[in-house]
């Protein structure tokens, strides 16, 4: 069976993603079909249409307010815990469509999962507790299951050798970036096929930001992840896909271009891509 | 390309769907079950106090007429009668309690505001503590200072008596409210008085006070309020009267001894002033209270304007 | 160091008023330490006055003021224990009903009701609050206590068999009745303040817990109500010092017998209730003195109970505080 190395990331060149062989990464993992989103009447996102390929990191860049953030939140159904917040047009979880009258989102939260911007682990629960907390959520009992979960998570999230000596310590004891990764890993645990990432290291330190660079390009094997970053250097470090989106007239976001994170960078077919790459505006 | 089925990740991510599956039925039963539970919770609490609310006002408009509140009340088993002596007797007791405990409790908050060394977090800790005392409590300290017979008393229940312990009632809740309103007001509009050459009183009350007037307005209603509804104080101190008293220092009735002394009674005509005066007290504080959001409100949207 | 370049009062204002308002910082700082101290005064000649006026009881029955429960005004006996008792009783009857179903309450009111509804429902909460005891007192006495007599005691002594506590004469007036309405009384401030702990939680911490699948009873209780524990500890404690201190209703609707109560359904006395129904009438002088200690007693209870209750609630607003009557 062939090794399941990663193609380890470079600041500049974005090589190839490693070939997973037991995974079909021809299909998109998530495809996604005249989507808008639109609170109280007024158009946040308008009609965007992509794929987002299997065991990828896919980045949604673009100046502030357009739309990313609430693009990404569609794709897991949390504008369902917004009032007067509307969403149209398809989404599809592999074959599951995700705004089905039958598709409970409690479900689909389990196989899309998400990291936000500011780490935000349960206080009162200790280390363990949060990275398992998702398993209980979805009423997972069995110990032996929610041990092997927690530290095969928190490996993956580069913490377990740091905390697995006090597991039973407060979540609050952690450093920032530390209670970000612990939010990675209690994500993690749930074994998603999706990771949705919300600018997941815009409130930590360079060295943080880092480390949970460093961790993306090895959890794309286990799960596709779709990250919102603000920073395009980071997009170019972390992503192998890569769309751009931009407010339009009418306030609302609009997908402007997409594709593999190198070409938008190097040679975008959309001179709005080529501004905002550049430098010249955002 | 054949998926390992021993790639844990995969073999925990089947079982764990599967669980996740199997148990969501009951878990969405139990959140439905959860809820509804809070919502009855609800219903319970609110429907003793909506009958209350009901029913006072169903007894009490029974009792109103001009008579009502014209009328001095009648000896027991004459029908009709009011409780005009009462209305008179709360207005006057609630009236000198307010006029002496709002400036009074301004000032203090204003005096609170401005400092927080260790002395002002006492007397801070002392408001606080003086707002848990129970209000007969109060009453007795009215009762031992100003009826009780020794030299600077009066040696007898008058209005005085009843306002000085209404006034007590009143007065931590006028302090820390208005602390809180004053310590709201942005310092850089009393910095900018301070710097244009005026004092500091010239500030305190031209600049820092009229800005904190939506809070200073909702302390004050809200204290009358809550003193206008008090009845143990008044039990040692007012002592009650059948007739109109033409003087503070004599005792005099008040409303709420109204409610509790007739409500006992065994004449039914008795009792229905009982209800005529609980919906008269249940309505002036319903007005104070909301009529003190309103009003804080309205200053609020004035001014932001 | 007053430097007047610009006069920040309005043209129009009378000389008078002006000299008045502008009085030198000195002065303004003077003034208002004064009023200061008079408060501290006046706090400490209450306290004085209790002790003195209570000091003949304490000095003449000694500790066992605390532990006798006979009370006899003919013969000069005072003891207090069946008022603490009684007041005791009365208080966790009223949380043993208030807590659940305020804390029920709130939690509707944060989650489970329409958006619409919420402020609405929300301010007639804290509007109850402000009801007067004494027409608490009134309904209970007069709307209740008819009610208890003809229905609900004996319902409960047929469900019980009349075994303890549902035993005795079923005569609606008693610690049960008091009880019931210190709870209804106690819940608007209980679900006022639990209800702005519940939506102090942040909102960032609910939606960590949505994205992980959890249901909304999920989230309530394993990440909203554990993160607002302290808070509606406080709350529930600052219901209890209320409850404490209540006065003017349970003396209306408990029977008023100085005695230790043999049944839920037995008429009895509190603290607060003895000293309202006996003032007025104690001419011995012991009398008085002890109903002025049982006062001081009182008074110790509630203010240890309020203070251990600011510790838990730090988080509650002063406005919110003022507006359910706590303050």
């Amino acid at each position: 069976m062939s090794d399941m190395t990663p193609a380890p990331p470079r600041p500049e060149v974005i090589t190839a993603t490693a070939v997973d062989d037991t995974r079909d990464t021809d299909i998109p993992a998530m495809t996604l079909r005249n989507v808008s989103v639109a609170f109280s009447g007024k158009h946040a996102v308008r009609d965007v249409s992509f794929d987002v390929p299997t065991n990828q990191v896919t980045s949604l860049i673009g100046p502030s307010g357009s739309g990313k953030t609430t693009l990404l939140r569609a794709l897991n159904r949390m504008h369902d815990l917004t009032r007067g917040a509307n969403v149209t047009g398809e989404v599809k979880l592999g074959g599951l469509d995700v705004y089905a009258p039958t598709t409970r989102p409690m479900l689909l939260r389990s196989r899309v999962g998400m990291v936000f911007q500011r780490p935000n682990p349960f206080p009162t629960m200790s280390i363990y507790d949060n990275t398992v907390s998702g398993l209980r959520f979805n009423g997972i009992r069995r110990k032996s299951l929610l041990d092997e979960a927690a530290e095969s998570a928190l490996i993956a999230a580069a913490l377990w050798d740091s905390v697995r000596g006090r597991l039973k310590a407060s979540a609050g004891t952690l450093s920032g970036g530390e209670q970000q990764r612990l939010c990675i890993a209690r994500a993690l645990a749930v074994e998603p096929e999706v990771l949705l990432m919300d600018e997941p290291t815009s409130s930590l330190d360079p060295s943080a930001t880092k480390r949970i660079e460093e961790l993306m390009s090895e959890l794309k094997d286990r799960v596709t992840i779709v990250i919102v970053t603000h920073n395009m250097q980071q997009a170019t470090r972390v992503s192998h896909h890569c769309a751009f989106l931009l407010m339009g007239e009418d306030k609302a976001g609009e997908l402007i271009e997409v594709g593999p994170t190198r070409k938008l960078f190097t040679e975008p077919s959309d001179p709005r891509t080529e501004d905002y790459v550049n430098g010249r505006f955002g | 390309m054949t998926v390992m089925a021993a790639d844990p990740v995969v073999a925990r991510r089947t079982e764990i769907q599967q669980t996740a599956q199997r148990s969501a039925d009951r878990r969405q039963l139990l959140s439905r079950f959860g809820l509804l539970a809070c919502r009855i919770c609800l219903l319970i609490a609110l429907t003793p106090l909506v009958a209350l609310l009901v029913y006072v006002f169903i007894r009490g408009a029974s009792a109103w007429n001009w008579a009502f509140f014209s009328a001095l009340p009648h000896p027991a088993g004459i029908p009709g009668g009011g409780i005009s002596n009462a209305i008179i007797g709360s207005l006057i007791i609630d009236g000198i309690a307010a006029a002496v405990a709002i400036p009074f409790g301004i000032t203090a908050g204003l005096f609170l505001s401005q400092s927080d060394g260790r002395i002002p977090g006492l007397l801070r800790l002392a408001a606080d503590v003086m707002s848990g005392v129970p209000a007969i409590v109060v009453g007795i300290f009215a009762y031992v200072v100003l009826v009780l017979h020794h030299p600077g008393s009066l040696g007898h229940y008058s209005g005085v008596a009843a306002s000085f312990a209404i006034g007590i009632v009143m007065l931590p809740i006028i302090i820390r409210a208005s602390e809180t309103a004053i310590r709201g007001v942005p310092s850089v509009l009393s910095e900018a008085g301070l710097a244009l050459g005026a004092r500091k009183a010239t500030v305190a009350t031209r600049i820092v006070l009229p800005a904190a007037l939506p809070g200073l307005i909702t302390a004050v209603l809200l204290a009358i309020a809550r003193g206008a509804g008090e009845t143990a104080p008044l039990l040692f101190t007012a002592g009650g009267a059948q007739f109109l008293a033409n003087s503070p220092l004599k005792q005099m009735n008040a409303v709420p001894l109204v409610i509790y002394q007739d409500g006992i009674q065994a004449y039914p005509d008795i009792v229905r002033v009982a209800w005529g005066s609980a919906l008269a007290l249940v309505l002036a504080v319903l007005v104070l209270s909301v009529g003190s959001r309103l009003v804080s409100a309205r200053i609020r949207r004035v001014r932001d304007v | 160091m007053s430097v007047t370049t610009i006069d920040p009062l309005r043209p129009g204002t009378s000389r008078g008023l002006r000299r008045f308002l502008e009085v030198p910082d000195g002065a303004y700082r003077g003034v208002l330490a004064a009023v200061a101290a008079l408060f501290a005064i006046l706090l400490l000649a209450f306290i004085a006055s209790l002790v003195i006026q209570s000091r003949s009881a304490f000095a003449h029955f000694g500790f066992s003021f605390l532990t006798t429960h006979k009370w006899d005004p003919v013969h000069a006996h005072f003891g207090a224990l069946a008022f603490i008792v009684g007041t005791l009783e009365t208080t966790v009857i009223a949380m043993v009903i208030a807590i659940p179903i305020g804390l029920g309450c709130a939690l509707a009111l944060a989650f489970a009701v329409p958006r619409r509804l919420q402020v609405p429902l929300g301010t007639a909460v804290e509007l109850l609050a402000a009801v007067p005891s004494v027409v608490y007192g009134l309904w209970g006495l007069l709307v209740l206590a008819p009610w208890m007599r003809q229905y609900i005691e004996p319902w409960l002594g047929h469900i019980t068999g009349n075994h303890f506590p549902f035993s005795g004469a079923q005569i609606g007036t008693g610690l049960l009745l008091a009880g019931i309405v210190l709870s209804i009384m106690v819940l608007p401030t209980l679900v006022a303040i639990s209800r702005d702990v519940l939506m102090a939680v942040s909102e960032t911490e609910i939606e960590g817990a949505f994205a992980l699948g959890a249901t909304r009873w999920q989230v309530m209780r394993k990440v909203v109500i554990p993160s607002a524990r302290s808070g509606i500890l406080g709350a529930t404690t600052l219901a209890t010092g209320r409850a404490l201190g209540e006065t003017i209703a349970v003396t209306m609707v408990i029977g008023n017998t100085p005695a230790f109560a043999h049944s839920l359904y037995s008429t009895s006395a509190t603290m607060a209730s003895v000293i309202a129904n006996e003032f007025t009438e104690a001419t011995e002088p012991y009398h008085l003195a002890s109903l002025v200690a049982v006062g001081l007693l009182l008074m110790a209870l509630s203010v240890l109970v309020n203070l251990a209750a600011r510790l838990a609630v730090r988080s509650v607003s002063r406005q919110r505080a003022i507006g359910v009557g706590l303050l």
